[in-house]
């Protein structure tokens, strides 16, 4: 069971209370894409083990969206933070390297 | 090998069984094979069994990181149907179950084959409608169902409360030649005939990188040393995007946990396979007595082989209610694999944007049921560079919004 806080209202819950929604920060190609990198849009995942930012919409409780960043090989929440950005903030990176010393920022790869 | 019968059985009794070969060799890696295969579960086995069987291609390995049948093939609820909707679903599904029907035959092991018949509830006048649908659309694919009233169910199972106040039972798909078998067993019997045809079953072996040349497959490198190859095959479920992004390209997979449970033993009192998809749960009783219970998955990726409780407890729940009986009952243990889940919910079974490399994953919670149908495909795939049984499934559906519109390997009921 994860114990997972919302930003926007502030309740530490349960999972239940919460929905996850998959991988968070997508870039988003529309019409006049190439079919490439609109499928790559639509379908393609990064699906890693260790760490991953994910969206998730509080369901049972303020019924608003927010990121979440986890470890799917240990389930750890590393925080969560608010939907209206798309890269993970500064805080989150430290605190995810701070657990994971190996870990590499997806922005920061070659 | 020694072939397994009655006789092999009577003459070991009178010597202690003494002369008992190993079912299959602990192989050490050559240098090179025609053919590598990564992930000795049962779809990989399946595979390279086919290869040799209907190919004649026996200078295979198969790689495992862990044991044989450690991943989902050991990890499942062991159900096999193959009531499916769309053609391609139902055409590759019954191929399979009907490798079931003579696969003790075939490998000389008993994998316990059951046809018990499968039957699937209609708890909403949805599915009412979407079983009569299903039932016609298999007439003509040459699947044996039918759709049986509410009575008939009770006539089958008599354990079912019927009349359920939330969930009461309208109807239900009935497939006579579905059941269960020894999951187990499925993967042994394939190592076995695997291994009596010259091939190599290398456990305890992980892959950590994938060698290409010019954009063709070369070999991989694995904790034993570098293997050559000249076709690769990777069979490896949720971890197929790990091996994935090793080579190059990346999949419209998600791995997410599925978990199921056993009661503790009891005496018999359930002779066929019940899913409610409604609910989420579906069931049957083992040989040993126990109720095996399957539920759904949790809603996030997960890699670590376990599943959330409460997800446990919304499935008992759910079907307590249509059987109150189960109530009453403890629980022996519980258990989860990792699933690999494509975008529309049905697998891939492809060539790959590297040459050489063939892919077979995305079964997701519904794989058990299509090993010998997806070895036999897979198979005909690397051998051939094309199968009629997987045409529909490539990879390349994606790109071209060719979907296959059903909830094959969704983390519903199966």
């Amino acid at each position: 069971m994860l114990t997972i806080h919302c930003p926007n209202c502030g309740v530490t819950a349960e999972e239940t209370e919460f929905h996850a929604h998959g991988e968070a920060h997508l870039k988003r190609f529309g019409p006049g894409s190439s079919e490439d990198d609109f499928e790559s849009y639509l379908f393609m995942r990064k699906n890693p083990k260790g760490v991953h930012f994910e969206r998730w919409h509080h369901r049972y409780g303020c019924g608003k969206w927010f990121h979440v960043a986890r470890c799917t090989m240990t389930l750890e929440v590393f925080g969560s933070y608010t939907g209206q950005t798309s890269v993970p903030p500064q805080q989150i990176i430290d605190t995810i390297q701070d657990r994971r010393p190996d870990w590499v920022p997806a922005q920061d790869q070659a | 090998m020694k072939k397994y019968s009655v006789f092999a059985v009577a003459r070991e009794a009178m010597r202690q069984h003494s002369g008992w070969d190993r079912a299959w060799r602990d192989a050490q890696p050559k240098a090179k094979y025609d053919v590598i295969i990564i992930g000795a579960g049962g779809h990989g086995l399946a595979t390279a069994y086919y290869l040799g069987k209907n190919f004649g291609i026996t200078n295979v390995a198969i790689l495992e990181k862990g044991w044989l049948g450690g991943g989902n093939t050991g990890r499942n609820t062991t159900i096999i149907r193959s009531n499916y909707l769309q053609d391609p679903s139902a055409a590759i599904y019954e191929k399979s179950r009907s490798l079931y029907e003579t696969m003790s035959q075939d490998l000389n092991y008993n994998v316990m084959f059951s046809p018990r018949g499968v039957i699937m509830l209609a708890q909403t006048e949805h599915e009412v409608r979407g079983y009569k649908r299903t039932a016609h659309a298999n007439a003509l694919q040459g699947v044996k169902t039918e759709f049986i009233d509410a009575q008939r169910v009770k006539e089958l199972c008599p354990i079912m409360d019927i009349d359920g106040p939330r969930y009461p039972v309208l109807g239900g798909l009935w497939q006579a030649r579905g059941g269960t078998a020894r999951h187990d067993a499925v993967a042994w019997g394939y190592a076995r005939a695997c291994s009596d045809m010259g091939m190599d079953v290398i456990q305890r072996c992980e892959v950590t990188g994938i060698r290409q040349e010019n954009g063709k497959v070369t070999g991989v490198t694995t904790n034993r040393g570098d293997i050559g190859c000249d076709k690769l095959g990777m069979v490896v479920a949720g971890h197929s995007g790990h091996l994935a992004d090793m080579a190059g390209f990346r999949l419209p997979i998600e791995s997410v946990a599925l978990q199921a449970l056993v009661s503790e033993p009891i005496k018999p009192c359930m002779d066929v396979v019940v899913m409610a998809n409604t609910v989420h749960g579906y069931l049957s009783q083992s040989d040993k007595g126990e109720m095996v219970i399957g539920g759904g998955t949790d809603g996030y990726n997960n890699y670590t082989q376990r599943g959330s409780f409460h997800h446990i407890e919304e499935t008992v729940r759910a079907l307590i209610e249509t059987f109150p009986m189960l109530s009453r009952l403890k629980m022996l243990r519980q258990w989860g694999g990792i699933v690999d889940v494509t975008g529309d919910r049905s697998p891939i079974l492809s060539k790959t944007p590297v040459d050489g490399i063939f892919i077979n994953c995305g079964w997701g919670t519904g794989g058990f049921k299509a090993i010998p149908g997806s070895g036999w495909a897979m198979a005909e795939l690397m051998a051939k560079g094309r199968s009629p049984l997987t045409d529909a499934f490539g990879l390349e559906r994606f790109t071209e919004g060719r979907f296959i519109d059903e909830s094959v390997a969704a983390g519903v009921a199966h």
